[in-house]
């Protein structure tokens, strides 16, 4: 009898696993759930190596536009601009390469920076002037739909000749010849992936034993360990009976890790949690608030400006309707991946995966040739449930 | 129909953790001027929380019989409805918008579905004429001075038909002559049948106006006092507000050595640009080594204002002149990073409010003032920090499973300690508490002072800002009051008496 009370049984343990994460649970579900309704609808397509290589190719410029989203979301502001500034940093990237010849990679260089400036002049606007996020970045998304247009007035759309340049979002990394059926070094990296994530995870959980903090008992512990793994084999596998992984998926990939590292690791990371659970307290901590929120509007316009290139390597073209409603997926990604909509809470790790749930429908919806205005609607209502879900279950 | 307009019988309120109304018996006759005083904390505010429906029939226990008969207010809208209205110290104007709106403000006149304005204008002119406001109607209630504001809210009563008005401390930022002109109009509204409860810490203006004086204390009632049949001095008031047993809640110190001065202020002035006044007037005050010294005054002198605006100013208040000494070194700091730099620590008096991070955990809470000391190259080093934060939780005895505990979780006293854990390790060389124990149990309290003789006798210094009389008489080696921003006297331990300080403090 004792040692029941003090043990709870592995049911209950699961039970209250599952009452805590459940707004976690939940996301992965839905993930599976959708993706497994568009396999079912498009005969097995949209699982094929080749789509998913597709869909991680499309969902990349979103991807990390919604990494600098979820920052400015968690300090309970928004950036509107992120769509429209996109879209001029891909026209803006183009015509230097075009136009004026200049090399691919100094041109993304340059394209960087102008984000920065541009999250520059509309963080300065939110925090020392004193404008509010919503209308400093309303305005800004006037003026980069015109800057957009201008730029791009006189030639039209702007067919991109580099080859570099377009690789980002169409190419694949490198393979040693081998002679095998599939690419080896997919397979290497996927390897070293799921090795780096068990030592990790086990050194976590020594860690915490050291402090004795609650952890979960072996079996869940192990069971978590052998599905992430396989979870990691199986898309790896996916990718490598295909081309490989893309160079898509290698961006996002570091982006997450750095922004990851960042918001966990360092006082930057703690600053920004702090100010989004309560400013005046973080302020009187002695964390500059005007300083960091200047720092989230920064990245965002740099991930903006990343997200611009992605997208236009992906089309290959410039055009003047690049950027719209790309602030729609990305603050929908970063909120179904569960950014708290009173701020404070957010992991960039699950708003990748809140971004899969929005590409996968994107994704999804077109291989089943539905109209792209019954996607908006599909889309919005899985976001506003997504959100109402997050709510209500924060509430307890 | 009896004498009495109202009757509150047995009110028992509780919040939780603390009793915040024990047994409260409380009668107004009709047509009098009741003036109901205490300190802060003895429950006057509750009391009309209770009566007004803010706190709906249920939450509390006891009776209420207005007119009559007995009540059962749900919301704010059924004791207006009976003719009871509340004006509490901020002011519930809208700004932007007119006298007459604001008069007729929540309860428009409607005609066929749409607000008459014609009707809305003649009516508020009179209300306003009413209460002795000569402006036009039409202009915005923010162009008007704050006397006048005060008669707004006045009006907004008599629109909606008032037969009991309750008042919470009107003139406490009136000047004298807009005090005179409410007080009054109080005793117009009195000929005129309207029975008035004013909550007010101002004896000088009670024992002018009331007719009857109920004093309360740590949420019971002391006694009630009438003041029509003989004069009531202030000194009587005072004894009945404060007269309490001090008991051994404090502990004693066994050394009291003082070194040299830690922190000094000279003629500290400062100006609050939203509210376009001046709060702080020639503040000068010191602490030295290993010294508690307080700072009283009642709600609104100024006293956290004072301390903000040492601490680097973050609510952006002009400081127009002065001085701040932090161990002979003349300082001004620019944002609260600097000042905790310079070792300087701030507990709010807020805790939630503007203290914790209620969201994240003790760890969390613990370090954030001074993450900088755990930081190796770009990282955090977080086992060095679970160290700092279970440290912490040993040695001032904080009450979780882990410290991986939200700190929204905790109760009163252990949010407290959490907040003072994340100050002293900042390692703070004066520390500054306000209102250190407000809303905490008695036993937490206890531990709370403990901590603070143990800190001074390792040579820390400690401002304590308190509205409890008790408290920084128990606990100050030195302490000052303010009142209105100005310091109104400066007392030694030995010398400082509840009704010395008490009359410091109600000094304007």
């Amino acid at each position: 009898m004792d040692t029941q009370t003090k043990k709870p049984g592995l049911g209950k343990e699961i039970g209250t696993l599952v009452k805590t994460n459940i707004r976690d649970y939940m996301m992965y579900i839905a993930l599976v759930l959708i993706m497994g309704f568009f396999a079912w609808q498009t005969g097995g397509g949209f699982l094929q190596a080749r789509n998913i290589a597709n869909l991680i190719n499309q969902a990349g410029y979103v991807a990390v536009m919604a990494i600098g989203m979820t920052l400015i979301l968690i300090i309970v502001h928004i950036d509107l601009s992120v769509g429209f500034v996109a879209g001029f940093s891909g026209a803006v990237a183009a015509i230097l390469m075009t136009k004026y010849g200049v090399n691919e990679w100094l041109a993304i260089l340059i394209v960087l920076v102008m984000g920065l400036l541009i999250g520059l002049y509309q963080g300065l606007l939110v925090t020392w002037v004193g404008v509010p996020a919503f209308v400093t970045t309303l305005a800004g998304m006037f003026i980069f739909r015109g800057l957009l247009n201008l730029s791009l007035q006189e030639t039209g759309t702007i067919i991109i000749p580099n080859k570099g340049f377009n690789a980002l979002s169409n190419g694949f990394i490198p393979d040693i010849p081998a002679g095998l059926d599939f690419h080896l070094v997919t397979m290497i990296i996927g390897a070293i992936i799921v090795i780096a994530v068990i030592v990790s995870e086990i050194k976590t959980r020594m860690n915490k034993i050291k402090y004795s903090f609650d952890v979960p008992s072996t079996p869940i512990f192990v069971f978590k360990l052998i599905a992430l793994s396989s979870i990691i084999l199986v898309v790896m596998w996916t990718l490598a009976s295909y081309q490989g992984i893309p160079w898509t998926a290698v961006i996002v990939g570091v982006v997450l890790m750095i922004y990851n590292y960042m918001l966990n690791k360092t006082k930057l990371g703690r600053s920004i949690y702090g100010i989004g659970g309560n400013a005046q307290a973080a302020e009187l901590s002695g964390i500059n608030v005007k300083k960091v929120t200047l720092f989230a509007f920064c990245s965002v316009s740099v991930m903006a400006a990343l997200g611009g290139i992605l997208y236009t390597s992906r089309l290959q073209s410039a055009t003047p309707t690049a950027g719209v409603a790309f602030e729609m997926d990305a603050i929908a990604s970063s909120y179904i991946g569960g950014v708290a909509v009173s701020g404070g809470v957010g992991r960039v790790t699950n708003t990748i995966i809140g971004t899969l749930v929005i590409m996968s429908l994107t994704n999804g919806m077109n291989l089943m040739g539905i109209d792209i205005s019954y996607q908006y609607i599909v889309k919005g209502l899985i976001f506003v449930i997504a959100v109402a879900f997050d709510v209500r279950s924060r509430k307890k | 129909m009896s004498d009495y307009i109202l009757e509150m019988k047995g009110i028992v309120k509780e919040f939780p953790g603390v009793k915040a109304l024990n047994n409260v018996n409380f009668k107004v006759k009709r047509g009098e001027i009741h003036c109901l005083v205490g300190e802060n904390g003895a429950g006057k505010s509750t009391l009309m929380k209770v009566l007004s429906g803010v706190y709906p029939h249920g939450t509390y226990t006891g009776e209420i019989v207005y007119n009559g008969e007995v009540q059962k207010f749900k919301k704010i809208a059924d004791s207006e409805e009976k003719g009871i209205v509340i004006i509490y110290q901020e002011l519930a104007l809208i700004p932007e918008l007119s006298l007459y709106e604001n008069v007729f403000f929540g309860h428009e006149i409607v005609k066929k579905g749409a607000i008459d304005w014609n009707e809305t204008i003649v009516q508020a002119s009179k209300m306003l004429e009413k209460v002795g406001i000569k402006e036009d109607p039409s202009m915005k209630v923010k162009d008007l001075g704050v006397g006048n504001q005060q008669l707004v809210e006045i009006a907004k009563a008599l629109s909606k038909n008032v037969k009991l008005l309750i008042l919470d401390e009107p003139t406490a930022s009136l000047n004298e002559d807009d005090s005179q002109r409410l007080l009054n109009l109080i005793k117009e509204l009195k000929k005129q049948g309207v029975s008035c409860i004013m909550i007010s810490h101002k004896l000088r203006e009670i024992t002018a106006i009331a007719d009857t004086i109920t004093v309360l204390r740590d949420g019971a009632t002391i006694c009630s006092l009438d003041a029509t049949e003989r004069t009531i001095e202030e000194a009587e008031i005072i004894k009945h507000m404060v007269g309490r047993e001090m008991g051994d809640v404090y502990p004693k110190r066994e050394k009291k050595e003082f070194g040299d001065i830690a922190l000094e202020t000279k003629d500290w002035t400062v100006f609050d640009p939203v509210r376009g006044r001046e709060i702080l007037h020639n503040v000068s005050i010191n602490v030295r080594k290993g010294e508690i010294v307080g700072i009283q005054g009642l709600m609104g002198a100024g006293r956290t204002e004072f301390a903000l605006s040492l601490f680097g100013n973050p609510t952006g208040y002009k400081i127009t002149s002065g001085e701040l000494y932090l161990e002979g070194k003349k300082v001004r700091y620019k944002h609260p990073k600097n000042a905790i730099k310079d070792g300087l620590a701030y507990v709010t008096e807020d805790r939630k409010g503007n203290g914790l991070i209620l969201m994240q955990d003790i760890r969390y809470n613990t370090t954030i003032a001074n993450l900088e000391s755990l930081v190796e190259g770009l990282a955090i080093n977080e086992n060095e920090e679970i160290n700092v934060a279970n440290r912490f939780k040993r040695s001032i005895n904080i009450k979780a499973p882990s410290i991986e505990q939200k700190v929204g979780n905790l109760s009163g006293g252990n949010q407290q300690k959490v907040q003072i854990a994340k100050w002293l390790f900042a390692e703070p060389k004066v520390l500054i508490l306000d209102e250190p124990t407000r809303g905490i149990d008695v036993g937490a309290k206890f531990e709370i002072y403990s901590l603070m003789n143990k800190l001074v006798d390792q040579g820390m210094s400690i401002i304590m800002i308190s509205s409890e009389l008790p408290e920084v008489l128990g606990m100050s080696d030195r302490l000052y009051v303010m009142s209105e921003g100005t310091i109104t006297g400066e007392l030694s331990a030995e010398d400082a008496t509840e009704e010395k300080v008490m009359a410091m403090a109600i000094k304007s």
